[in-house]
């Protein structure tokens, strides 16, 4: 029989070792998986891995890898700053999308205006979409002590149905012959955020998911609120012993998750996705809950871990068209991945041990 | 058939980087109190686990009885008669009496039979409990009994027993020692874990010493000073602290009325709590647990704001002052809990030096940690108060609980406290380490800083206390000089009486 014994330690080596083991795990299950549905195991893995980075139409995919990574690390960077601290905001995907609507307002709002003060008026109004999203659940967990992850999580649904008023009615394109969706924001030079390198998908959200990675570096490592989100998630009443504010840190940790959450959706809509439209929210938000736990909760971990998560992305989508691999296939895969770390992550505080079974 | 009830053999349970149990042999005799002293850390506990089924040897046998005797777990272990009390109770405080106890059983009766049976055996024992009271208005001593009653519904042949005596007032303590003494000459045998030696002389027949894992030898406790055993435990002799006399400058510390509502269900209400404490002085709080010395510990250290003129930091209110204001102004504190509220488990020293030293030692600035400052800060209280560990980056929960103890009021005292209040500092804490702690408490105050001790050991504070009050239901007494008290002028004191009344008893 073989049994769990605690490490003393958390082992280095192992929280270093699971997410790799988990990623195997899953490429074994969704292997399986596959072949349960009557698709090719190794052809599938390959198409979701190995095509977009080295097939022939990798110059396409790349791009792509980065443009689905960034908000994915974006948002997942400021969600584990809160994880760590104990604090669950679900409802990043809501933040998300009122980062892009109020951001898509702010400038809207002064078409077609070229000044060059809607580009950071837009940032700033995307943040602040975001911050204000993410505090609503925080206030109301300080000051009544509600549970942040129903309410954050319900406020995805609200931010969803004023998304779709947005773009059906109060940010419709006047000139879009009734079509819902705004005007088109990327076509729009104020307020659009090109590449900044052609061909690269290296858009200006990109770079400030690289900034937030290391900011949320120096914050955990070095910094005093780093250590205090820390110490508040492992051991709260050493964290109020220690001084630190719980109220504070619920609204700080939301409200930072809700800002990267917010600029995420900003970059989105006068990127990628070129518009408020209906459907403009595609689960980054949710994904990043994946990201973030995948990445260790920590940024450079995140960092990876966005990126790996792009690849099940840009795999999945060649899946599809290569392979006609259904959707829900490819959400079960990335699924998997979460449910395969959790599960192996009992190896970094518990060391596995052979034992007799001892009569009784 | 012998006279041998248990008889251990060449136990042997290996921790990965230390062996818990080396080779450790000895027997207990039926109808016998057998005394199991030792360290912390010399493997006490594990020995105990393994005899009730909680660890399983890696080598070693045991008999019970002459028959070969290997318990899986504690079910096989209490239905071969063997059951144990332990230091924490494991007890549901929104449940009553009987039903905790029904919870405990493998085959638990119906609620009416157990609750009169609950009844019989507990007068039968001079231990009375009513089964319908709900727990978490229950006593420490109570709750014991609680935990006594039902190993004892389970008729057992082997009770064991590890500090039951730390929660519990010294007309407590006599009441469970003639408890023990009656089941003794029925026949029942007893593994009695102690640190308080006196205890073990009155209690016990026979000792089994263990150090560092290894039987180190066996005494009749009875005819044994002391001294001796604590440094058969040691492995050498012991430093009695040296309590220099005490010189007491102006106020320091002073508390006014200091009220506060309990901060949770089943904690205790601070009332009117009125007490100068002077520069120089050590000021003993003693009392059963549960009368309110975390929530005045909490007050203490702000992480439970009360009234600013409540509390007076050298005559100024700092009643509702933030736990870190509080830091900088001369007020530190050091919790009775050690892992989970003074220290961070998983977090290394180094970082739990951090957790209370930032302000005081200058260990950040503009907001950022110098990491190289905490662990500099975090060897030396290692160094200074002789903390067993690899290094500085070691979790706290890798350290024995009296190394731990040291490391934590090592990181206060080091920060050199105007005023230093400390909760239970040598709590399960081993001799040698114990005395450590006290003599640098003394030091302490010798040097000019006032020093509150709460504790429930009394034997500790009355060694090291220079004014002794004793806290009761949130209550604090009028402090009298410790030199002079009585055990019973303390039992009332302790009892709730008020201090007048003590006087004249």
């Amino acid at each position: 029989m073989i049994t769990l014994e605690k490490r003393p330690e958390p082992s280095r080596g192992w929280s270093l070792a699971t997410p790799l083991l988990a990623v195997i795990l899953t490429v074994l299950a969704g292997g399986l998986v596959f072949a349960a549905l009557g698709y090719d195991p190794v052809a599938t893995i390959r198409a979701i891995f190995y095509e977009p980075i080295f097939g022939q139409n990798s110059f396409y995919y790349l791009p792509q890898l980065l443009v689905k990574a960034g908000p994915l690390i974006l948002i997942a960077n400021g969600l584990a700053i809160g994880f760590r601290a104990g604090i669950w905001n679900i409802g990043a995907e809501g933040q998300y999308i009122m980062g892009a609507i109020f951001a898509a307002a702010a400038g809207l709002a002064f078409y077609p205006s070229e000044s060059f003060l809607i580009w950071p008026l837009m940032i700033t109004a995307g943040a602040v979409g975001g911050l204000l999203w993410a505090l609503i659940p925080a206030i109301l967990r300080v000051k009544f002590g509600t549970n942040e992850i129903l309410v954050s999580l319900m406020l995805v649904y609200v931010a969803e149905n004023i998304l779709s008023s947005a773009a059906v009615s109060w940010l419709r394109n006047p000139e879009g012959m009734g079509f819902p969706g705004s005007r088109n924001l990327s076509q729009w030079d104020a307020a659009s955020n090109p590449e900044i390198i052609a061909g690269t998908g290296m858009h200006w959200g990109v770079a400030a998911a690289c900034i937030a990675v290391i900011l949320a570096y120096v914050l955990m490592a070095r910094h005093i609120l780093g250590f205090q989100i820390r110490l508040a998630g492992q051991s709260p009443r050493a964290a109020a012993f220690s001084g630190v504010n719980p109220a504070r840190l619920v609204l700080i940790c939301m409200g930072v998750a809700g800002l990267l959450a917010g600029l995420a959706g900003m970059f989105e809509v006068t990127g990628p996705a070129r518009k408020i439209s209906i459907d403009f929210n595609v689960g980054y938000g949710f994904t990043a809950i994946i990201v973030a736990f995948l990445g260790r909760l920590h940024p450079i971990g995140i960092l990876l871990a966005g990126l790996l998560m792009g690849l099940t992305y840009i795999g999945g989508e060649v899946a599809q068209q290569s392979l006609g691999l259904p959707l829900a296939a490819i959400q079960l895969f990335q699924g998997m991945l979460l449910f395969f770390l959790l599960a192996v992550d009992v190896l970094t505080h518990y060391r596995p041990k052979r034992t007799q079974r001892a009569a009784s | 058939m012998t006279e041998t009830l248990l008889a251990i053999n060449g136990l042997t349970k290996a921790y990965p980087g230390v062996v818990a149990n080396d080779d450790v042999s000895f027997e207990i005799n039926r109808g016998e109190v057998h005394a199991l002293l030792g360290e912390n850390g010399a493997g006490k506990s594990t020995l105990v686990k393994a005899i009730y089924g909680l660890v399983k040897p890696d080598a070693g046998t045991m008999a019970l009885n002459g028959v070969p005797y290997a318990p899986a777990e504690p079910s096989a272990a209490r239905s071969a008669g063997v059951t144990m009390v332990f230091q924490h109770f494991s007890l549901f405080d929104a449940l009553n009496v009987a039903e905790n106890i029904a919870l405990g059983m493998d085959h638990p009766p119906k609620m009416t039979d157990l609750a009169a049976r609950i009844r019989d055996v507990s007068q039968g024992y001079g231990l009375p409990l009513d089964p319908d009271r709900i727990v978490g208005d229950l006593s420490a001593g109570e709750r014991q009994r609680v935990e006594i009653i039902r190993c004892l519904l389970q008729d057992p042949k082997l009770l064991i027993m590890d500090e039951p005596t730390s929660v519990l007032t010294p007309q407590e303590v006599d009441i469970l020692f003639a408890t023990l003494r009656k089941l003794r000459d029925e026949g029942t045998s007893i593994l009695y874990i102690s640190h308080k030696l006196e205890e073990i002389r009155a209690l016990c027949e026979t000792a089994t010493i263990l150090r560092l894992g290894k039987v180190v030898g066996g005494c009749d406790p009875r005819e044994t000073s002391a001294g001796d055993m604590a440094e058969m435990m040691v492995g050498s002799a012991l430093k009695v602290p040296s309590k220099p006399e005490a010189t007491t400058g102006d106020v320091r510390l002073s508390l006014t009325g200091l009220s506060a509502p309990a901060p949770h269900a089943f904690g205790t209400a601070l009332r009117g709590i009125t007490v100068d404490v002077m520069a120089g002085e050590v000021l003993g709080i003693g009392g059963v647990a549960g009368n309110g010395q975390d929530e005045l510990l909490l007050a203490m250290s702000g992480e439970m704001p009360v009234n600013p003129q409540m509390i007076r930091l050298s005559g100024k209110p700092i009643g509702d002052w933030a736990v870190n204001t509080r830091r900088a102004a001369g007020l530190l504190a050091a919790p009775e809990e050690r892992l989970g509220h003074a220290a961070a488990p998983v977090m290394s020293l180094t970082e739990n030096a951090a957790l209370t030293g930032t302000t005081r030692k200058g260990l950040a600035s503009h907001g950022m940690i110098n990491w190289a400052r905490a662990r500099a800060f975090a060897e030396d209280i290692i160094r200074s108060f002789d903390v067993r560990t690899p290094s500085a980056a070691n979790a706290a929960q890798s350290l024995s609980g009296g190394n731990l103890q040291k490391f934590v009021i090592g990181r206060e005292i080091l920060q050199e406290p105007d005023v230093l209040v400390v909760n239970q500092p040598t709590w399960g804490v081993d001799a040698s380490a114990a005395a450590a702690i006290r003599q640098a408490l003394l030091d302490l105050a010798s040097g000019g800083a006032a020093v509150i001790v709460i504790s429930q050991d009394l034997d500790e504070l009355m060694e090291i206390s220079d004014r002794f009050a004793a806290l009761n239901q949130g209550e604090l007494s009028e402090p009298r000089p410790a030199k002079g008290l009585t055990v019973e002028d303390i039992g009332l004191m302790l009892g709730g009486a008020s201090a007048s009344e003590g006087q004249s008893a």
